[in-house]
């Protein structure tokens, strides 16, 4: 996906953090040295976009400039150079599909499929009433468990295009889907029990 | 097959809880006092002779890292940093670490950051991890509260702190002083080496940065002594291994074996085979994406370790290994990792940032078979020319997978594009 700042017109005059954000972002600062407080540019861009639907404009970046003493060009820098800001709105749920080659080849191309005759667009596009953005993404790191989708914060793993279809559908009628493996697998162990470690299934 | 006793990770799969009270029920925590009384010099002599060597991809020897920060404190802070930037496509084991027995790290940064006289651990997990970060997060807040870090670590007198940082999307702050960038709030693009981050690291102070399943086994080790690690596995290639099984295989699975175990032993074990059986299998890459493809008949004797793998001019990397079955259009395969590590090319380098991208372009073609046999040998050439020619390892990793395709499977490439000039002869020039 080209990562094109959204135009003036859909960019907010002014941006502020929530009293909560600003305690929080406190705290983020006190984590890095004295005088290090540019190290905190990364969490306050992302709690900045977290309190905004899940954009960022260019408004944040500017407050978070300011917050952090630094000039304005390094927090561009650093909000155009990592890929989990968006720069540009969208959908409520931000489908995100891994197709790199350990997901390609657990059928990565179905899962996008899936995406396209659900919801009827395309990778890059926003449904037209803004519930659903897909996008394809680099390698998440949940090989294991391909094909997989991260939709916002989630990850939802062991993926056909059946099970695809149902998680953006229980997703529209505003379920919240089970998350993880969506063909019954605890976490990363071989499907239908591990091999390794059973005395560890109980409580312990 | 190794045996459950011998297993570090025994929560990989998350049955138990990841908290304090059942980590400390599978062995974490426990008088954790007692080695930070055997002195940091000691710590770090039996990770050296346990033969632990890193297990983030480069297999350096880890107790040799640590012995390289100062010993003597010049009054300023020094950093143990670990890195959780888990992106290299097939690997998937840190993950698993971290959301499920993250207790193990945690405990492992006081240790390894006590070992090398460190003041405090910065972990550096990918953004995409928010759940793992959120556990990982809520493991190092119960470890203050239980006062097994902070001012008086265990009780020790050490003053300790470990802190969580969040990444944002980046494949290149896996390298080590790219990530030292992002930690310091900028762009991710690596620093020339020397200095060495455990010269001039995070803030301009000495740093080692570790991955973490180094960081994560090393309690472990202590406790049981080097000579029980050095004791699995081969020389040279001691400990056991998370190993991250995808592709097409018929239980796709993480599992922690024996270092050195047969690829083929592996597979068969733990995730169910290869689809269609062992003589359905066309290539292995058996280290994570930045490692040569090795064909079956390697696949059919290598063994999982450092040397074993780097003889046949592979690598154990990340120790992922992804498995592609005769079903597999292999030349696809390799110009979807060429499209990876084009969008990951940080840009700093030219050879990288413009090669990368040119790579992927000719991958393309070939895997339509839109190319002259004459392209193949350009694209070997130039892939030298990225190679060694950057500042980081990106240039190799984009490099190799290329080398690795065209070493063993050569005439694959050449027949799809004669088949391409004769379907096509007016396309083709």
């Amino acid at each position: 996906m080209k990562r094109i700042p959204a135009p003036k017109d859909q960019q907010p005059d002014s941006f502020a953090f929530t009293a909560e954000n600003i305690e929080k972002a406190q705290k983020i600062i006190a984590k890095y040295p004295p005088r290090r407080q540019a190290s905190a540019v990364m969490p306050l861009l992302d709690m900045a976009q977290r309190q905004h639907q899940n954009w960022l404009p260019q408004a944040a970046m500017n407050m978070v400039a300011e917050m952090l003493e630094m000039p304005r060009i390094r927090v561009y820098e650093v909000a155009t150079f990592y890929t989990m800001y968006n720069l540009a709105p969208v959908g409520q749920h931000f489908v995100q599909v891994c197709t790199t080659t350990p997901c390609w080849l657990r059928g990565s191309d179905d899962v996008v499929a899936a995406c396209k005759n659900k919801l009827g667009i395309g990778l890059g596009e926003t449904t037209g009433d803004g519930k659903f953005t897909v996008i394809e993404v680099e390698c998440l790191g949940a090989c294991v468990n391909a094909p997989m989708v991260q939709i916002n914060d989630d990850y939802y793993e062991d993926l056909t295009a059946e099970s695809t279809e149902a998680l953006l559908d229980a997703l529209s009628k505003g379920e919240k889907p089970k998350v993880g493996s969506q063909s019954g697998r605890h976490a990363s162990e071989p499907i239908g029990g591990p091999t390794t470690l059973r005395a560890f299934m109980g409580d312990g | 097959m190794l045996k459950d006793e011998d297993r570090i990770f025994t929560n990989l799969y998350g049955y138990q809880d990841f908290g304090l009270e059942a980590a400390r029920k599978r062995g974490d925590w426990d008088n954790t006092k007692a080695i930070l009384e055997k002195g940091p010099d000691a710590v770090i002599d039996e990770i050296k002779a346990s033969g632990l060597r890193g297990r983030g991809g480069a297999g350096f020897p880890t107790g040799l890292k640590w012995s390289f920060m100062p010993k003597e404190s010049d009054g300023k802070p020094t950093y143990l940093v670990v890195n959780a930037d888990e992106g290299e496509p097939g690997t998937c084991k840190d993950r698993e670490m971290m959301r499920h027995d993250p207790h193990k790290l945690v405990e492992g940064c006081l240790i390894a950051g006590f070992a090398m006289r460190a003041s405090a651990a910065y972990i550096y997990i990918r953004g995409e991890f928010f759940v793992e970060a959120n556990n990982l997060e809520a493991a190092v807040q119960q470890a203050y509260d239980a006062c097994l870090i902070g001012p008086d670590a265990c009780g020790s007198g050490y003053s300790f702190d470990v802190f969580v940082h969040r990444g944002a999307g980046a494949y290149i702050c896996g390298e080590e002083t790219a990530l030292i960038e992002s930690l310091e709030g900028k762009k991710g693009q690596p620093r020339l080496k020397p200095p060495f981050p455990a010269g001039v690291g995070v803030w301009g102070r000495p740093t080692t940065v570790n991955n973490v399943e180094s960081i994560a086994v090393a309690p472990t080790i202590i406790r049981r002594g080097a000579d029980w690690f050095a004791g699995l596995g081969r020389e040279n290639n001691t400990g056991t291994k998370v190993f991250c099984i995808s592709g097409h295989v018929e239980k796709p699975c993480n599992v922690e074996e024996e270092m050195s175990i047969p690829l083929r032993e592996l597979i068969e074990i733990h995730a169910g085979g290869v689809r269609g059986g062992w003589d359905n299998l066309l290539a292995i890459i058996p280290g994570g994406s930045s490692v040569r493809m090795l064909p079956k008949s390697i696949c059919d004797t290598v063994l999982m370790d450092f040397d074993s793998l780097s003889a046949e001019k592979s690598g154990l990397g990340t120790a992922a290994v992804i498995v592609m079955d005769k079903s597999t259009d292999l030349i696809r395969a390799i110009a979807r990792l060429s499209q990876f590590y084009a969008h990951e090319s940080c840009g700093q380098c030219t050879p990288c940032r413009e090669g990368a991208g040119w790579m992927w372009r000719v991958m393309e073609r070939l895997a339509t078979g839109n190319a002259d046999v004459s392209e193949i040998d350009m694209l070997l050439e130039v892939s030298t020319q990225i190679e060694g020619h950057t500042i980081c390892a990106l240039g190799d990793a984009a490099a190799w997978p290329i080398q690795g395709l065209m070493n063993h499977f050569r005439p694959m490439v050449e027949e799809r594009i004669m088949d391409y000039k004769d379907k096509e002869p007016a396309a083709a020039q």
